[in-house]
């Protein structure tokens, strides 16, 4: 109750308050316009919350990340297109609800859905961290050491059919995080004698040229869509009326979404994934799945915003981020000198517990907010995309330059930036770079420590928890190849099931050659020996 | 008919091969300068040494865009992966336009130049009417207005300014 009153106390500021306001309703409406997405615009604010407080700078950020997917849920049903890549599933069953005359139904079932399930992993979360705060000490070096790496390589098995580039990719970005000076031994690593890389290449400008100034490329390279949007009719509460009738899928869809959240690089798709499939599997009415089904509809929403809030944990309880956001506000952290991990939940829980809160407010206040202004806000949809570009072309330049007034960070965020779009143009996934360089940057620091006190290679695995993600690793390595051996084996199955022979010219040539000599043999025979 | 390999790729083919062989060699490239690039720490352990994790991050890029290229279902080279590098390539403008950006805000200030830079590129993408180019000149003013004089991000003053009279060069300074 102490730590609850505290963590109401750091909340009751004006700044605080405003922070709220502005995040929750720059989230959604950033979330509502296809094309931008909570990653760009955090990648764009992020320099501009280093010189406000931390718990400032984090609520603006959560803001934007936890209710952006509320936004992006608008478009995904009134046009068929998701606001945010995590509402593609919303378009699912949303989408065929707004082409037969129900969009107000819809929206508001995604909408109480949403809330549901961010506030169902708030007080999940609030519920759990006394326990979190009693692992989070047992995690040492060699511990945080095996989480990152086990938050990398689930990044890359979670990628199905692209490990292989996202290993690459990940790759990339250790290799990134390593150029500059090396801080021990104080020796240069790939600087080339080059006085800018001499400090490295800094994590925002990667991420902003990842994110935002590739986006810009390619909604500046792209076309401006014709959009049609639905005259809205109805009651906005009918959601809530709608929701209490499905409260299994609900509860359970939530508690995915929180499960997932909480495992580095696993995220809202997966969450997402598994909880459609378990309401389909479950429901009464099946074939109504991807034809505008409610219960679809609620299981895509209530796990994906039941995600933010959940993926919060390893990055505040072991300081390591499980997806591109939460990597982007670790920065946030370090900046001001607040260490996440073990050390935070033992000594300023205070400060979880009201991240904790910031986030169950900006629930409510989206929510509210959505109920009364939605016809106001789908508006935002119908901003041309190329425009979008210009605009975000421009605001990229405020987060690269107000870092450190350099031309050089300016440079590689736009070479960066051609390297993201070449990745979108392909369908590969950006996010392991990230997280590789985040990630990577950890294990580096965490490695050298642990193995300071390492005999035998044992010795690395000998602690309880150590040896449980060892195993972990384990496992996730030994699924994947499995995985990767029972595909294999099934492309050979179909190879060989469509195996025909040659339709050449030649093939069949010879094939008629091979008919006429037997023909002729035969008949060769026949006179000869009859 | 499309083999099994190729049903099964995740992504579009254009430009696969392009990319591929380019990530992959650029990593070869690096690798072989790690001698050159990094120092081996006599007495220090392999975990500690300041090669270790460029080495890590190299070897991963080299084995698995390797493997990624090896296993790419397609060798040759098509008009399609052609087209897919000229897009590629456009994209230069837009580097372009925002690298001229950043080379003109600390001479002529931030306000001047975001106010031009937005109308132009506006009318660059085809934007020509009157009233794009005034929102576009709006919303470079309120991005001015947002990071600058609200937020105070750290964005010098232009040269231009110093030719401002006393009291109006020391607001722009500090506000636009």
């Amino acid at each position: 109750m102490e730590v609850l009153a505290s963590g109401i106390e750091i909340l009751a500021r004006w700044d605080v308050l405003v922070a709220l306001l502005v995040g929750s309703v720059g989230g959604v409406l950033i979330g509502a316009i296809p094309g931008v997405g909570p990653a760009v615009a955090i990648a764009i604010l992020l320099p501009a919350t280093f010189s406000m407080d931390p718990i400032v700078g984090l609520t603006v950020l959560l803001g934007i990340y936890g209710s952006s997917m509320y936004g992006g849920a608008i478009p995904a049903i009134l046009i068929n297109t998701p606001g945010t890549a995590v509402n593609a599933l919303t378009t699912y069953d949303g989408y065929p609800m707004t082409t037969r005359g129900e969009p107000r139904r819809a929206l508001s079932l995604a909408y109480s859905a949403s809330f549901f399930g961010g506030i169902f992993s708030v007080i999940c979360l609030i519920l759990f961290a006394p326990v979190l705060a009693k692992i989070a000490p047992l995690f040492g070096s060699r511990e945080i050491f095996l989480a990152a790496l086990l938050g990398i390589i689930l990044v890359v098995v979670a990628h199905r059919g692209q490990s292989m580039i996202a290993g690459a990719l990940a790759a990339f970005g250790i290799f990134i995080q390593s150029i500059g000076l090396e801080p021990v031994k104080y020796s240069q690593r790939y600087t080339f004698d080059q006085p800018f890389l001499q400090s490295g290449v800094n994590l925002i400008v990667v991420v902003l040229g990842l994110f935002a100034l590739s986006q810009a490329f390619v909604l500046l390279t792209g076309d401006d869509q014709k959009i049609r949007l639905t005259k809205l009719r109805g009651g906005m509460f009918q959601g809530i009326r709608e929701l209490a009738r499905h409260p299994r899928v609900a509860a359970v869809s939530a508690s995915f979404g929180v499960l997932m959240g909480m495992v580095p690089g696993v995220g809202e798709f997966t969450a997402q994934f598994i909880s459609y499939t378990y309401a389909q599997k479950t429901s009464k009415r099946p074939d109504d799945f991807g034809n505008g089904s409610s219960e679809g509809l609620i299981a895509a929403e209530t796990a994906n915003n039941a995600v933010p809030t959940a993926a919060m944990v390893p990055l505040l309880a072991l300081g390591i981020p499980g997806e591109a956001l939460t990597a982007m506000m670790l920065s946030v952290f370090y900046v001001h000198n607040v260490v996440p991990g073990p050390g935070l939940f033992q000594n300023q829980m205070d400060f979880v517990v009201a991240l904790y809160l910031a986030l169950m407010i900006l629930n409510v206040l989206v929510f509210l907010f959505l109920l009364g202004a939605t016809n106001q806000l789908i508006k935002v949809v119908l901003i041309p995309n190329r425009f979008l570009g210009v605009c975000i072309l421009t605001l990229s330049f405020v987060g690269v330059y107000s870092l450190r007034n350099s031309v050089s960070d300016c440079m590689i965020a736009a070479v960066f930036g051609m390297f993201g779009f070449i990745l979108k143009r392909l369908s590969m996934p950006v996010v392991p770079i990230i997280l590789g360089m985040v990630l990577g940057g950890i294990m580096e620091v965490k490695l050298r420590a642990s193995m300071a006190r390492v005999k035998t290679p044992y010795d690395f695995i000998d602690r309880p928890v150590a040896m449980i993600l060892f195993l972990t690793i384990l496992f996730i390595l030994g699924m994947h190849f499995w995985r990767i051996l029972q595909e294999r084996k099934k492309i050979k199955e179909a190879e060989w099931l469509t195996k025909h022979r040659s339709t050449a010219f030649g093939g069949v040539l010879s094939r008629r050659k091979n008919l006429l000599l037997r023909a002729k043999a035969k008949m060769v025979r026949t006179r000869h020996f009859w | 008919m499309a083999s099994e390999k190729e049903r099964r790729f995740v992504g579009p083919r254009r430009g696969q091969i392009y990319f591929s062989v380019v990530f992959f060699l650029v990593g070869l490239l690096l690798l072989s300068q790690i001698t050159r690039q990094t120092r081996w720490v006599e007495n220090t352990q392999l975990f500690a040494q300041p090669r270790f994790w460029p080495a890590a991050g190299l070897i991963g890029i080299v084995l698995l865009g390797g493997l990624y290229l090896y296993k790419l279902p397609w060798r040759n080279i098509t008009v399609q992966d052609r087209i897919e590098i000229r897009i590629w390539v456009s994209t230069l403008e837009y580097v372009c336009w925002f690298l001229g950006y950043v080379v003109v805000v600390p001479v002529i200030g931030y306000l001047p130049a975001t106010l031009i830079f937005a109308p132009l590129l506006s009318w660059r993408i085809g934007y020509r009417s009157k009233k794009m180019l005034w929102i576009s000149a709006m919303f470079g003013f309120a991005t001015v207005l947002l990071f600058k004089t609200m937020l105070s991000v750290q964005i010098p003053g232009g040269l231009l300014y110093e030719y401002f009279p006393t009291m109006l060069r020391s607001i722009f300074i500090q506000y636009f």
